[in-house]
């Protein structure tokens, strides 16, 4: 027991020498690693958002939204980099491929779900109002459905973050790289990049939930407080299944 | 095909396994004979390995999950920092979270369960406490003016109506555990995942990166089918038509409003 016990100190103590003597290194790929999840954000966003609100807006086709969110969700991420490293071999279009499809199920899903969501009367009264319908999506829907659509922006990017280290087998680099090549780094630093990837995924979801915060509108907070609302968390798919039959997970 | 290979250059394809396999020589796209001739060897065990997995897993975190949700549905101040932990838990990526376990228990399956089973946690817990908070307060009222104690109030009314809700929990949970299972193979050479890693040792050989993907994708698939079948059997009260399709729930859990429970409760 004592000895397992130092020879674990010995193995964390040793992980953080690597981290000492190649920051350098570790923020370099830190750096592509973000830019590289960010990026995939982006794109799941841009192909994402335009038809989710425009389906909500209308409030139709939500079984198709729920049916691409649910086969998103049975996609392994691994599964998803070993299918394109078959398609479209080694390197970047591969890994970006992969980590966008993470990335569109919960954005699809809640983004449908919020604009959907959006109380009926709000709507009428802007409609009565003689707010075009570009009016109604942008001033009154967008903003009310903000949060929760948030929610799901921030899944996706835990999922895709997640991913990310995985990328590293198909050549997509980051720190994945360091994880999946124990024979160059020893496991001081497979260890040393498990630990800082997985700082690295929790100071993004913290940074998330503050912008979060600060995006709700002042309207929606003040009635949160009056009503004792949360914020919408990460979607875990709580009556998901019931509601989604799972929209989101895994942070692979 | 073989032009190509020449011109590509021999390190690039080094071994694909089939011998007088024309089709795996060339790294075709996928080689149904390859995969159907090597499904005694590799497919077909790594597919069990796999379901062992993701059964000892979610059944454990199951286990653990449930005992907590009812602790936390018995006292809600523990809600918040169960929630924490398992959220905290379920933001580590995967193939991180199985490295930093290796110094605890090896390379072992023991690694691989004890990682799937943090992180069916958070979505297991969730579920069921929503679904247990979901019961109607009127109900319970209506349970106990007939006189039943908190103890039958849980058996026979709150985990009976909660079955859905923790259906959908078990869905999300068993879907995700195999998707994560395969990331699994990174520490022992199991499951759905080893093929692949074998696929890249062998020189990215394209049949066997398809057919393990495939069989995951499948395996997720046909696990949501059997438990929503499951849940047909075990609570037939609570399967509705098109139940699954329906994305009611989302909206009114945002919305919901905080009800007077305990007010009542110490009444």
């Amino acid at each position: 027991m004592l000895a397992l016990g130092s020879s674990l100190g010995t193995q964390f103590l040793d992980s953080f020498k690597f981290m000492a003597n190649n920051t350098g290194h570790l923020l370099h790929d830190t750096l592509s690693t973000l830019a590289l999840s960010g990026a995939a954000l982006g794109v799941a966003l841009a192909v994402t958002l335009p038809p989710a609100v425009w389906l909500g807006h209308v409030h139709r086709g939500s079984g198709f939204a729920i049916r691409i969110a649910n086969l998103g969700r049975a996609l392994p991420e691994l599964g998803l980099i070993a299918i394109f490293l078959a398609l479209l071999g080694l390197g970047f279009l591969n890994v970006m491929v992969a980590l966008v499809i993470v990335g569109i199920p919960p954005i699809l899903a809640n983004t449908f779900t919020a604009v959907d969501g959006v109380d009926p009367e709000a709507v009428d009264a802007a409609r009565g109002m003689g707010m075009t319908e570009r009016g109604i999506v942008f001033k009154v829907e967008l903003p009310l459905a903000l949060p929760l659509m948030f929610a799901g922006i921030r899944t996706a990017s835990l999922f895709i973050i997640g991913a990310s280290p995985l990328a590293a087998i198909a050549g997509g680099g980051g720190l994945g790289e360091i994880i999946v090549n124990q024979a160059s780094y020893g496991f001081d630093g497979v260890l040393a990049a498990a630990l800082w990837i997985a700082a690295l995924a929790l100071l993004v979801q913290g940074l998330l939930a503050l912008l979060q915060k600060a995006l709700t509108p002042k309207g929606l907070k003040v009635r949160a407080r009056a009503t004792g609302e949360r914020a919408p968390r990460i979607d875990v798919g709580v009556a998901d299944a019931e509601r989604i039959a799972g929209i989101e997970a895994p942070a692979a | 095909m073989n032009l190509i290979v020449a011109a590509g250059g021999g390190p690039v394809i080094p071994n694909f396994g089939g011998s007088a396999d024309k089709c795996a020589q060339n790294n075709g796209l996928f080689c149904w004979h390859w995969f159907t001739s090597h499904w005694g060897s590799i497919f077909g065990p790594a597919l069990v390995q796999h379901i062992v997995l993701v059964l000892i897993a979610v059944s454990i975190g199951f286990v653990i999950a449930f005992a907590a949700a009812l602790l936390a549905y018995r006292m809600p101040r523990w809600e918040a920092p169960i929630v924490i932990v398992s959220s905290l838990l379920y933001t580590i990526p995967s193939l991180a979270l199985f490295q930093i376990l290796v110094p605890f228990t090896g390379l072992t399956r023991l690694t691989v369960e004890i990682a799937l089973v943090m992180y069916c946690l958070l979505l297991l817990f969730s579920n069921i406490v929503t679904g247990l908070r979901e019961v109607p307060e009127e109900v319970r009222d209506a349970a106990r003016g007939m006189g039943l104690t908190p103890r039958q109030i849980l058996l026979r009314i709150d985990l009976p109506l909660a079955v859905p809700a923790i259906f959908a929990g078990l869905r999300v949970a068993t879907v995700t555990t195999i998707s994560l299972a395969t990331v699994g193979a990174f520490v022992t050479n199991q499951g759905l995942g080893a093929p692949i890693f074998d696929a890249i040792g062998r020189g990215n050989f394209k049949t066997e990166f398809l057919a393990a993907a495939a069989l995951a994708i499948l395996l997720a698939w046909v696990a949501d089918l059997l438990l929503v079948a499951l849940q047909g059997v075990v609570a037939p009260w609570a399967s509705r038509r098109r139940s699954s399709l329906v994305p009611r729930g989302v909206v009114r859990a945002i919305r919901r409003r905080p009800r007077p429970i305990s007010a009542v409760r110490e009444a």
